[in-house]
């Protein structure tokens, strides 16, 4: 009988080549991006603008600027674009930098070019410090919403939150004692919190005992909390704090920050909700991380995707808000220019010169176009459904 | 089911409350006095300004001051200091003229939404697709108040037409036919400018719902049933689709006082969106809080409504 | 093989490409399959072997872009349906040759009740008054054997369980009396015993209707239930078919045996269980040759060279490895 050496048999081929290249997540989106023309064209815009914008910051600010927004020329009042000064009535040191009106003048012949390239710091900055301040609220608000959930505050705690933020607004709105009373209350509470615990006292004297009776819920407070702000029509409500107080810049970007946190709490409240679920939460929980690590550390980069899109949109609404106010006159106050207030002294003169009014209007479009197209281009590269599988 | 609506009913009085007293105490946080009794204000003397703090409770402590204010306002007594006319009557005024504004900008942008946005959705990538997203862009990117120079440009320079205001100089002594024309002629322009930002939200939001809906697995099983595409689309894809559109309509109800201010200052609108702006200039504060919290109780109403008609219309959602 | 008046669905060399980014997805890659009357096929293999694909194709159901019939025939009762236009298909689906899907949950519409959704497959077919569609629709779920048909044609599809879901949609498949019937995956998203109950109910249905039924499945379980005969597939070809009982007794292609032996069964208790080193090719970047031969335990080197033909062992029963072949007729 013959018998067939039987080969011992051969190991498993596992060849590189069968298998699709396989890319880290962050070269995936970089790949996903460069594919998604929309996003990358407004990418690409909002590159441009952020270097315009730097540059004329620098080129307008200080004392003797290279492009001078403020020199006032009534000879020269609205020019159209691309026009020479008129040499022979110009005062020595008033030309334009650049020998031409690049985009005309305005009705005190002020360059409008050189206002524009001042504007464009403001909007960029009235941008991101809004959406920054409304990103940084919506994610504390939401991830603690999304992760306590259910569980209760106690009424002590809820006491001492009330009178530590009730504190610094009485300060602000001209009742000092009230506020100074309020803070003085808070502190001495907390601190009678503090020695009580240092000491291991089993449970809260008797007297005090309400204090630890469950309030409200934490989902059940921050959602009316944003109930309570959505009742306010957002725009009236910046309006307001504009208009009743002395202008600037800061306040604008705040109250702006402060109005528009209630969607991003909203979304990243969703995603809590649904990750706090998923069982790599559980396996942190078990081997003993703290509370905070795990919401920061663990969840959260995982709940951002979404809050990523609407900042960059947040961004594109921020900028048009300051535009309205400045065009109602109530941005940052003149002689500053903003693209707003550029609109709005060129409204009167719209036959006239609408070099006033497109101007600003057409970069306008196109800086807030960049930015929906890149958020949106985001929303569609983030979204896991549409990933590559490998 | 009752129980959840009653309770929900509770939730938002509850909230309601709430920003009543908070808008209250933010108007008079708020540092400085109104015109009308700032006691520097030269054209009052100070009877006047003592007799208009007296009759406003402005003496008395915040609290009472807040129960007093509320209580005049559910009588209709409550009176602005601009110039004493009631409040509610000030606001009802210029409520019939947002209106009108108001319906015609929300039934152009539900009407046009709609058919652009399932469209899109059914031809995704196609020719029609790709030109109505980039004009969507274009046209939730553009201010409102360039986009409305623009136009206004475009139609008194080529047409030669007035547009500001709500009826031309002179018009009252033509006749009545006339007149309503000439309402109508004026309202065109502000109204399609509040629509066309709606109608770029609204049909991407449709687009994007048709998407999801047409991915689902129960669109495969009506195809697999041999249903033409009309059905599968119009009757299965649809029916889906326009659940959350249909609360939606609930939400639209705070619209009415919104008004744009833009919008009404460009086109010199006298409606609610300038109402509630020349009263925060002259710190007008019942003006100010009436419509504060008519708002409040339009939004509270709108999502209690929208609630509602999501069980209506949802079967499974019986609670 | 000779085909007998009796075959409802014949595949002939079918090949199915997505085209998307990078090359081109090979996943379905040249094969055959023959249905008959009252005959239960079971179409197995590991997911992404192509076998879903190859069901869609048949109905017609495949988005054509990204995917694309790169060749090959399908026959169904005769006809070519790679002819068809698209209301000549449409005509068909449905009526003629039907689907159930794997997912009960998601399959129905939720905001239509289960009768209007079987009505609906019926009057779209045939011209009957509604009175008498309903009629049919409440014989139809008591068939699929869903308790009080009277009252559980007007529920939603949430107020059923998975099972009674499952059944609602064989009720819905079965509604115009087809030819066919493709099963892909239905049990796989239930529960074990309700799982057999369906099966039953399948084999039940199908002596009363003599329909044929193509089941795609990955559970060898299922296949030993109720297949007259199993196709296996792996990376978009057919490595292997035969009789059921030629399949799990003398199976002759490496990837079948290796499938039975990781079965974890009594006789292997207390042992480590056997699993197939390496994975499912990614039907973009194949191997070269025969596709199973980088996992094979008895690759030569012409199986890396020569994609192999399929072997005859005789009564039907094929099986895609010369290798074994070989030994098998060469034993000693």
């Amino acid at each position: 009988m013959k018998t067939i050496p039987s080969p011992s048999p051969p190991e498993p081929i596992l060849d590189a080549d069968l298998m699709p290249p396989s890319r880290s997540p962050w070269s995936e989106t970089w790949r996903l991006l460069r594919k998604n023309r929309m996003a990358f064209s407004g990418l690409l815009i909002f590159a441009v603008f952020f270097v315009i914008a730097l540059a004329g910051m620098l080129l307008t600010s200080g004392g003797s600027p290279v492009l001078d927004p403020a020199q006032v020329r009534l000879q020269e009042k609205l020019r159209p674009p691309l026009s020479a000064p008129n040499q022979e009535t110009m005062a020595a040191g008033h030309a334009p930098a650049l020998g031409r009106y690049l985009l005309g003048t305005d009705d005190l012949g002020r360059d409008v070019f050189a206002r524009m390239l001042q504007g464009a710091w403001v909007s960029l900055t009235v941008g991101f410090v809004a959406v920054g301040i409304s990103v940084a609220i919506g994610i504390l608000l939401g991830g603690l919403a999304g992760y306590y959930g259910q569980q209760s505050l106690q009424v002590g705690h809820m006491l001492f939150w009330s009178l530590a933020i009730a504190a610094p607004i009485l300060a602000l709105a001209s009742k000092p004692l009230a506020g100074m009373v309020a803070a003085a209350v808070a502190v001495a509470g907390w601190l009678f919190y503090a020695w009580r615990r240092r000491s291991k006292a089993a449970h809260p004297p008797l007297w005090l005992r309400w204090l630890t009776w469950p309030a409200m819920g934490v989902d059940a407070l921050v959602m009316r909390a944003v109930d309570i702000m959505l009742c306010f029509p957002s725009f009236f409500l910046i309006l307001t704090v504009v208009a009743l107080l002395p202008p600037s810049l800061y306040k604008i970007m705040v109250v702006i920050g402060l109005t528009s946190w209630m969607g991003t709490t909203r979304l990243v409240r969703a995603e809590f909700l649904s990750l706090r679920e998923q069982d790599f939460v559980a396996a942190a929980r078990a081997l003993g991380l703290s509370n905070l690590r795990i919401i920061f550390r663990h969840i959260m980069p995982n709940a951002l995707a979404p809050v990523l899109v609407s900042a960059t949109l947040g961004i594109a609404s921020a900028m048009l808000t300051e535009a309205g106010l400045s065009f109602l006159g109530f941005g940052v106050p003149p002689p500053h220019a903003t693209w707003g207030n550029i609109l709005s002294d060129g409204k009167d003169f719209i036959f006239d010169a609408p070099w006033l009014t497109f101007a600003p209007g057409i970069v306008i479009l196109i800086v807030l176009l960049a930015f929906n197209l890149f958020g949106e281009g985001l929303r569609d590269i983030l979204n896991p459904k549409l990933r590559e599988r490998n | 089911m009752f129980a959840f609506l009653g309770r929900s009913l509770v939730q938002k009085a509850i909230t309601l409350f709430f920003v009543s007293v908070v808008s209250f105490l933010v108007i008079h946080l708020a540092p400085g006095q109104p015109s009308q009794i700032d006691p520097l204000n030269p054209k009052f003397t100070r009877d006047i300004v003592e007799r208009m703090r007296q009759e406003f409770h402005l003496d008395e402590p915040l609290h009472i001051q807040y129960v007093l204010f509320y209580r005049d306002l559910f009588v209709g007594k409550t009176v602005s200091w601009r110039d004493s006319r009631p409040v509610l009557g000030k606001i009802w005024e210029r409520f019939l003229n947002s209106l009108p504004l108001f319906i015609v900008g929300t039934l152009l942008t539900w009407t046009f939404s709609f058919p652009m946005g399932i469209r899109a959705a059914i031809q995704r990538n196609g020719p029609f697709d790709k030109s109505t997203t980039f004009l969507s862009y274009v046209l939730i990117s553009v201010p409102g108040f360039f986009f409305a120079y623009v136009l206004i440009i475009l139609v008194v320079t080529r047409l030669n037409v007035p547009v500001i205001d709500m009826q031309t100089f002179g018009v009252t002594s033509d006749s009545a036919l006339v007149q309503v024309m000439d309402r109508i002629w004026h309202l065109v322009l502000p109204s399609i400018l509040s629509a066309t930002g709606g109608i770029a939200v609204l049909s991407r939001y449709v687009r994007g719902q048709m998407l999801e809906i047409i991915g689902q697995d129960y669109v495969r099983t009506a195809r697999a049933k041999g249903l033409s595409d009309d059905g599968v689309y119009y009757r299965h894809a649809l029916r889906n689709a326009l659940l959350p559109f249909v609360t939606m309509f609930g939400l639209m109800l705070p619209g009415l006082i919104g008004g744009s201010v833009i919008i009404e200052s460009i086109f010199g609108w006298p409606g609610m969106g300038r109402m509630a702006y020349e009263a925060i200039l002259a710190r007008d504060y019942p003006i100010i809080l009436t419509l504060n919290f008519i708002t409040a109780v339009l939004v509270l109403a709108g999502t209690f409504v929208s609630d509602l008609l999501y069980m209506v219309v949802d079967p499974r959602i019986r609670l | 093989m000779a085909l007998s008046t009796d075959t409802v669905l014949e595949v002939k060399d079918l090949r199915i490409h997505f085209h998307g980014e990078g090359p081109v997805s090979r996943a379905v890659d040249g094969v055959d399959f023959v249905i008959r009357k009252t005959e239960t096929v079971c179409i197995v293999g590991e997911s992404g072997c192509g076998k879903t694909v190859t069901a869609l194709a048949v109905m017609g159901l495949l988005p054509q872009p990204p995917a694309r019939i790169a060749g090959g025939r399908i026959l169904f009762q005769g006809q070519s349906l790679l002819d068809l236009d698209v209301s000549q298909l449409r005509a068909l689906r449905g009526k003629r040759m039907a689907m159930v899907f794997q997912e009960p949950m998601t399959s129905l519409n939720p905001v239509f009740t289960i009768g209007d959704q079987i009505g609906e497959a019926i009057r779209v077919h045939e011209d009957m008054p509604a009175s008498e569609a309903r009629h049919r629709t409440v014989q139809l779920l008591d068939d699929v054997g869903i308790a009080d048909p009277e009252k559980r044609v007007d529920d939603y599809p949430h107020q059923l369980s998975g099972g009674q879901r499952q059944r609602a949609m064989i009720a819905m498949a079965l509604s115009c009396g087809p030819e066919l019937m493709i099963a892909d995956e239905p049990t796989t998203a239930l529960d074990v015993t309700v799982q057999s109950q369906i099966l039953q109910l399948l084999k039940k249905l199908q002596q009363r209707t003599r329909m044929a039924i193509q089941y795609i499945t990955h559970d060898l379980g299922v296949v030993a239930a109720i297949a007259d005969r199993v196709y296996v597939m792996y990376a978009g070809i057919i490595i292997e078919q035969g009789t059921t009982g030629h399949i799990f007794t003398h199976a002759r292609h490496p990837y079948t045996m290796a499938l039975l032996d990781s079965l974890p069964t009594r006789e292997k208790r207390g042992h480590r269980l056997y699993s197939i080193p390496g994975s499912v090719p990614h039907p973009a970047y194949k191997p070269s040759g025969c596709p199973f031969h980088p996992r094979c335990p008895h690759r030569r080197p012409s199986c890396i060279q020569e994609f192999p033909g399929m072997c005859d062992y005789g009564q039907g029963h094929l099986a895609r490895c010369p290798i074994l072949y070989g030994m098998q007729k060469d034993p000693a």
